[in-house]
């Protein structure tokens, strides 16, 4: 951290990947090498990346902490920051400032079954915790990720799927909604909570991490709980309008919480007592 | 640290004004501009306001301006380079604030200090010195007793002037900063006045215990018809946050041409819509009501409870300056006389 | 004012109303909106010098439209107000009841907005003696110093919007000011950004201000913004001879074309 709370980090652009329409992937160097030697995160936290001259928008940090000399970051093209982002090209220069927030608690996690359900755009803040899981994959018992998108042009990180997906130490489902499959998709078809059902993981020594959008979240929460997974043990990430991304700026709070600085990672016990703000 | 009382004479002022300037300080204080009261620099104390209970907007942009530059960036082809802001705060008196406003500053900084540390706030609060001025006067918008503080509280000044009977001031030296002040000129701290301090007070009655609030107001959140009813005729505009002491609430905006520009920080509200609009168009706060809520919410339940302040110092200017006539004591009274 | 409780009685009492948006007592010497909703509430009411407030401003809010059908206390700003927005098709006639009252606090019959109409045709939109002389105060000083007076209000300008927020025309959903692809105008409070969005906002109601001056009441800095839309509004009767308020069916000058409209701005 830069002795200016809100100077950022120079990062140089090194590979940009298309993930879906309007989604891309970043992978972002230091541009000063020694202040990429000192950094470090732990998976869970987000950053705000700069475009000099539009501004700050927040992403997940999507790539591992236990992959050095790089951070990555994906982000769907959308307004104004994320709009000049999707301008720029691989060796352009922008702004990163972070870690920030609360961490998804991996080392409690030590010997426990892993189960990841993801919609769209929002396995970003998860495949961070799957890299890592899957980095030190003797840590954990089994692996299961569940992710749909409305498409397949939609999923993300179609490569890395296809790359879990033949390890063989970790389970992959993949699925489109009724209606966005292709003539030669191979994974399933139906909402991301019918496939979770179908699936039925045990609930007996897991975690649950669910990321998506609202909708998803709302109608997967029961079937978790049928299948017998407690609040405590089931982990999402909120989003909020952020811009200091460090408690002053006021406005990312739900109640008296911050999702910049008490999370963005809560369990869902931690959300069944926050008021309905976000 | 034990206050050291001593007597200031109303004529040597002047000379305390020269002192302060030529050590190099410059000074900000009322100042009349039409029917408004200002902050700004002086050079003599005659050119000060007279006899009125509060300024219009606050003196909170001496540590935490309107509009301030973050840092600086230029564009070289490819790359970036970012400059740290060129100027560093000037030493700067406060004088003649109330004692609502002094406490303020603490509570700006509750929040700029809280884990991460902000530099740019720290090194204007540094720089600057309160020489605060109690209250003969209040109205009826002044809760400050409400809050915690009190027309003639010492905390947050440097020096606490209390003007005597006499016209001669009471000053008490408060801090080191204020004993740094004094030194300028100790010739004019004569011996303490024999005259009671609270004799020369405003009197302001509590109107509310802040305890009762805060337990009733954490039950609160779900009443909508409650904050919709209260809220009914705010217009959601950000007068009441803009001239509030104690509102911290900022927006970051860049500024820049092809060669380079500017990030800044300014004053921002929660009252507008645009404050927590997500750029998918969802707004978690989307009407006033919501919006009315979480301001009483975050400065009497949701700041004592993570950082031990109340966000608020009764100074009343949101009640004298709102278009709408919200007058916040009213609200908070209804809360905390709230039967239910 | 006992006229019209009774007649805000009557409206709730049968449905005619179902929220009354009138003037209460506020604190210290002010008044303030009130919302009266039951007919036992009317008492609230009042009506005198304090009750300046154009009322029409609340009309924008989905919680008071939430309310049901208004009957809304109107004096004459209010009542420009509302065929102002009534031709730019805001407000319908016969979504709202119009309580007039006159300059002297008496309850006027204004079933419709016709007769709205015919009553402010009664008092045209002029500046009185002492409006004008504000103005001519700033008209007789020379370019140069009107910019630096100008300078000065709008250095107290904090960007409070409060003056957007009291004026009833100012209703856009999405604010030019909010909007940020372009950021047409900068946010912060600075030199340049203050001059910017006054001149904008001010342009954005030529021809439309009714003159109410709530702008420069709600201002917490004292600005007087009604000399800019009073300017402008004197510009436009000038030039087009239109006056806004004046009618539920008006043109917008800036709106629409003419061929006799002047192009003497082409040289």
């Amino acid at each position: 951290m830069t002795a200016n709370l809100y100077k950022p980090y120079l990062m140089r652009i090194e590979k940009i990947t298309e993930e879906a329409p309007g989604v891309r992937t970043f992978r972002l160097k230091f541009v000063n090498e020694d202040e990429g030697k000192n950094f470090s995160f732990q998976a869970g936290q987000f950053g705000l990346y700069s475009v000099f001259g539009e501004g700050e928008s927040t992403f997940c940090i999507a790539s591992s902490p236990t992959r050095q000399g790089y951070i990555e970051c994906t982000f769907r093209q959308m307004g104004r920051v994320t709009t000049a982002l999707a301008r720029c090209e691989e060796g352009s220069v922008i702004g990163f400032r972070g870690p920030y927030g609360n961490i998804f608690p991996l080392p409690d996690w030590k010997g426990r079954n892993l189960l990841f359900v993801a919609g769209g755009i929002a396995l970003p803040p998860l495949r961070c915790v799957i890299q890592n899981a899957l980095d030190r994959r003797e840590n954990f018992k089994d692996l299961t990720i569940i992710y749909g998108a409305r498409t397949v042009a939609d999923l993300v990180y179609k490569h890395e799927l296809g790359e879990w997906s033949k390890r063989g130490d970790v389970k992959v489902i993949t699925t489109v909604d009724p209606g966005g499959e292709t003539p030669d998709w191979k994974g399933e078809v139906g909402f991301v909570p019918a496939v979770l059902e179908k699936a039925a993981p045990t609930s007996a020594n897991t975690i649950a991490l669910v990321c998506g959008p609202p909708i998803m979240i709302k109608l997967t929460l029961p079937v978790l709980a049928k299948l017998g997974f407690t609040p405590e043990n089931i982990y999402s990430t909120l989003e909020n309008r952020m811009k200091c991304g460090v408690g002053k700026c006021g406005r990312c709070n739900v109640g008296k919480l911050f999702v910049c600085k008490d999370g963005p990672v809560f369990t869902l016990a931690q959300l069944n007592t926050m008021p309905p703000e976000y | 640290m034990a206050i050291d009382k001593k007597l200031l004479k109303k004529e040597s002022l002047d000379q305390l004004f020269s002192r302060l300037k030529s050590s190099g300080r410059s000074i900000l204080a009322p100042v009349n501009r039409g029917e408004q009261i200002f902050f700004e620099q002086v050079n003599s104390p005659g050119e000060m306001a007279k006899d009125y209970i509060q300024t219009t907007l606050s003196a909170k942009g001496a540590v935490f301006p309107r509009c301030e530059e973050l840092f600086s960036y230029r564009f070289e082809a490819q790359e970036v380079k970012l400059e740290d802001r060129k100027s560093e705060p000037k030493p700067t008196v406060i004088f003649g604030l109330r004692p609502c406003d002094a406490a303020s500053f603490a509570v700006l900084n509750s929040v700029f200090t809280w884990d991460y540390q902000d530099e740019l706030f720290k090194s204007r609060l540094e720089k600057t010195a309160v020489i605060g001025l109690s209250c003969k006067k209040a109205d009826e918008y002044c809760f400050c007793a409400s809050v915690g503080g009190g027309p003639g509280e010492t905390q947050g000044s440097d020096i606490l002037l209390t003007e005597l009977s006499s016209g001669n001031y009471l000053a008490e030296i408060v801090t080191d900063k204020g004993r740094d002040l004094a030194a300028l000129a100790p010739e004019l701290f004569g011996p303490a006045p024999a005259e009671d301090k609270e004799k020369n007070l405003a009197a302001v009655a509590k109107q509310f215990e802040l305890k009762t609030l805060n337990a009733k107001l954490s039950q609160l959140f779900d009443k909508n018809q409650l904050w919709v009813e209260q809220s009914l005729r705010c217009l959601g505009c950000g007068a009441c946050a803009f001239v509030c002491p104690a509102c911290v609430c900022f927006d970051l905006q860049d500024e820049a041409g092809r060669k380079g520009g500017v990030r800044l920080r300014c004053w921002d509200s929660c009252g507008f819509s645009l404050f927590t609009l997500h750029t998918s168009g969802h707004n978690p706060r989307s009407v006033q009501s919501q919006r009315w809520r979480q301001r009483l919410m975050h400065k009497f339940a949701y700041m004592p409870e993570r950082q031990n302040f109340v966000g608020c110092v009764g100074c009343g200017r949101c009640s004298r300056l709102c278009p709408a006539d919200m007058n916040l004591i009213e609200h908070l009274k209804e809360i905390a006389e709230n039967r239910e | 004012m006992e006229e019209l409780r009774k007649k805000a009685r009557e409206a709730l009492a049968s449905g005619a109303a179902q929220v009354v948006l009138g003037y209460g007592k506020g604190s210290g010497k002010k008044a303030r909106a009130v919302f009266i909703r039951k007919p036992d509430q009317a008492d609230k009411l009042i009506l005198d010098d304090s009750c300046v407030q154009n009322l029409a401003v609340y009309l924008k809010k989905p919680e008071v439209r939430a309310l049901g059908k208004p009957a809304i206390v109107s004096r004459l700003p209010t009542m420009r107000a509302l065929l102002q927005l009534a031709s730019e098709n805001q407000v319908a006639e016969k979504d709202l009841l119009v309580l007039g009252v006159s300059h002297d606090g008496k309850l006027l019959d204004l079933p419709e907005f016709k007769a709205m109409e015919d009553y402010v045709a009664t008092a045209p939109l002029e500046l009185t003696a002492e409006e004008r002389a504000e103005l001519d105060k700033i008209q007789k000083l020379s370019l140069d110093e009107r910019w630096r007076y100008w300078q000065e209000q709008f250095a107290k300008c904090v960007k409070c919007y409060a003056c957007r927020a009291a004026c009833p025309l100012c209703y856009c959903a999405n604010c030019l000011a909010e909007c940020n692809q372009p950021q047409w105008l900068p946010v912060p409070s600075h030199q340049r950004g203050n001059l910017e969005w006054h001149i904008i906002r001010a342009m954005h109601l030529a021809g439309r201000c009714v003159s109410c001056g709530d702008c420069s009441r709600a201002c917490p800095a004292g600005i007087p913004l009604h000399l800019l839309n009073r300017k402008l509004a004197e510009e436009l009767f000038r030039n087009f001879k239109s006056r806004a308020g004046m009618s539920a069916k008006g043109e917008y000058a800036l709106g629409v074309f003419k061929p006799e409209d002047k192009e003497n701005f082409i040289k």
